[in-house]
């Protein structure tokens, strides 16, 4: 047939002469792309290989660790060494000052923060960029440059070897947050604030009564990295705490490693529960969380 | 309508009540600002002229510290290794996250498994991390070692050597590139699509696609991240203070752990000080050389070019 087709203009003999390079032009674009994802998932079974090595090791029993040729999965998973190494390590001590901290702190930075980040983002008032610009300032701050002072202050109030300063500081805002916060009431449309001042509201009123119900995801973002930063903080617990009572999980952690250097699977068991409580807030908070990162990145 | 009868009534203007409602506000962060950092921070550099324990004696020695500092080989291993393994985890880190985000940015199906998978190792303690890679990098029994042995490598001893203790520190920073990543993926999708149509329709084929489309749109996003990642990268201390204790052989003494050593273990506060603000001044340096030399490579979108 030479009449040519009503939606590409081509004849039927022109469409089987243009066949021969599209399909090997689709060929190679398949290949490519199973390319792509072979790739991807080499990666990605290289990432996975250290959780895997991780929990597989925290099952074995100390013969089967040293072993060479080495056994790689434990004939029998010895869930045992789980409760042994907690015992042992008297982790649960641990785990309750972590969760503590952890917890305080982050009632006490989104109390700080939303406050901060409301004046910043939200009412006029003369110095606020400048102020802000040092708030932005304090983000890159090396910590190091403040924290003999900090401590030496913190000795002479008698803090050192209590949870106070690492609670304390958190009751005055951080940047990171502040920052966060800041960057979503600039999303929220003005409108919503003057409605309510006309109505008399106060501006602190329209924050706790209009805003704040908006506010479910980005709080959320600011507490789950509040929540896993200090969860995860090994520095600032290692300056300040002394007693192994007073201990949280990093430290804990540290001192286990000090005291089963040929059970490694007993340490290897605690890495692992270490481990759980950032990874599941992850997986319950997932896509905020990540939004949240992706928030920070793109400077506003 | 509820009026709001609080005591802000006091027959000011709006204006006025923000001035105040404002500063209350920030008031925290202010009151913060000043006591843990702007304070602080005056007060170790007037320290760092100092020799003091804190508790029972202080007194001045001018520029002693800076000047021992500069003599003691220890401190210049501590900058060589920082620098080492910034310069080395930096550049490596950027490529890997750049090549991870592009994989995952095929419109692959279940992208949200590949993205846990790539970022879970970010959301785990840095103490955690470094007894697992500790384990991982074990001459004898760890993973390493033994998968280099199915293909007949013999593989070092790692932790336990001089020369190859912070390459494995470098390898182990790769684990983590996962919040970079998920950057670099940001910006990717952010990259208008309409650029790629264009291009392929003026014949430019993926390669050039890549590097003349991709890679500038990125830039912005590329000097973020590399600022960042420098900067943490100068200031890491726990996989050196877990795994090696700074060894072998202050192969891995980095200049926060040295910084450490010097307040905590050796309680002479002043010179300490003086390395942080060593190590302040050296990353300003590196942030604003890098901020200077932004305006040669990073392109921001609705600028003209020259």
């Amino acid at each position: 047939m030479s009449t040519p087709s009503a939606i590409s203009g081509q004849t039927d003999q022109q469409k089987s002469k243009a066949a021969a390079p599209r399909l090997a032009r689709k060929i190679r674009l398949r290949f490519n792309r199973a390319l792509l994802i072979v790739l991807a998932a080499a990666g990605a079974v290289l990432f996975l290989t250290p959780w895997v090595w991780m929990i597989l090791t925290a099952g074995k029993e100390t013969a089967m660790i040293w072993r060479v040729p080495p056994v790689w999965i434990p004939p029998t998973y010895r869930w045992e060494n789980y409760l042994e190494a907690w015992s042992q390590g008297n982790f649960s001590v641990f785990y309750l000052n972590t969760t503590f901290i952890a917890v305080m702190n982050v009632i006490a930075a989104v109390l700080s923060c939303c406050l901060a980040a409301y004046a910043f983002g939200r009412i006029r008032f003369p110095g606020r960029d400048l102020l802000f610009i040092l708030v932005l300032s304090t983000m890159m701050l090396p910590t190091q440059v403040t924290l003999i002072p900090l401590f030496m202050i913190f000795s002479q109030l008698g803090w050192v070897n209590t949870f106070k300063p690492l609670v304390v500081p958190l009751f005055f805002g951080d940047a990171f947050s502040i920052f966060l916060l800041r960057q979503f009431f600039l999303t929220l449309p003005r409108e919503l604030d003057d409605a309510a001042l006309i109505d008399g509201c106060s501006r602190l009123g329209v924050l706790f009564r209009i805003l704040l119900p908006l506010m479910r995801a980005p709080l959320t973002v600011v507490a789950v990295f509040q929540f896993t930063y200090t969860w995860n903080d090994f520095f600032a617990p290692l300056i300040y705490l002394n007693s192994p009572e007073l201990f949280t999980i990093t430290l804990g952690l540290t001192r286990f490693q000090g005291r089963t250097t040929t059970d490694l699977q007993y340490l290897m068991a605690m890495t692992v529960v270490s481990t759980l409580v950032p990874i599941i807030i992850f997986f319950l908070t997932q896509r905020t969380f990540i939004q949240g990162v992706v928030i920070t990145g793109i400077k506003g | 309508m509820t009026t709001s009868r609080s005591f802000w009534h006091l027959g000011l203007s709006q204006r006025k009540q923000d001035i105040i409602t404002g500063y209350l506000c920030i008031l925290p962060w202010l009151i913060g600002f000043l006591s843990f950092v702007l304070g602080p921070m005056i007060f170790s550099f007037g320290l760092s002229f100092y020799e003091s324990d804190l508790l029972t004696q202080s007194y001045f020695i001018g520029l002693r510290n800076y000047q021992e500092l500069f003599r003691d080989e220890l401190f210049w291993q501590s900058l060589r290794v920082t620098a080492i393994y910034a310069f080395g985890a930096v550049p490596l880190g950027t490529l890997m996250a750049l090549l991870i985000a592009l994989l995952l940015n095929q419109n692959l199906p279940g992208l949200g498994i590949w993205r846990t998978i790539y970022y879970l190792p970010a959301v785990i303690s840095g103490v955690a991390v470094s007894l697992l890679w500790l384990q991982i990098f074990n001459p004898r029994a760890g993973l390493i070692n033994n998968a280099l042995a199915i293909f007949g490598i013999q593989g070092p001893a790692w932790l336990y050597s001089s020369t190859w203790a912070l390459p494995a520190l470098i390898i182990m920073s790769v684990w983590g590139v996962g919040a970079n990543m998920l950057l670099y993926l940001a910006g990717l999708q952010g990259i208008p699509t309409h650029l790629y149509e264009a291009a392929t329709i003026d014949g430019a084929n993926a390669i050039r696609r890549f590097w003349h489309i991709t890679v500038p749109m990125l830039t912005p996003t590329i000097f973020f991240n590399v600022i960042i990642t420098l900067i943490g990268s100068f200031q890491f201390f726990t996989q050196a203070f877990v795994m090696t204790e700074g060894g072998p052989n202050n192969a891995t003494l980095s200049m926060v752990l040295y910084l450490y050593r010097k307040a905590f273990q050796q309680i002479r506060f002043g010179y300490a000080s003086a390395v942080a603000w060593i190590l302040f001044a050296i990353i300003i340096s590196l942030t604003l050389a890098l901020q200077y030399s932004s305006k040669r490579w990073v392109y921001y979108e609705g600028e003209d070019k020259k």
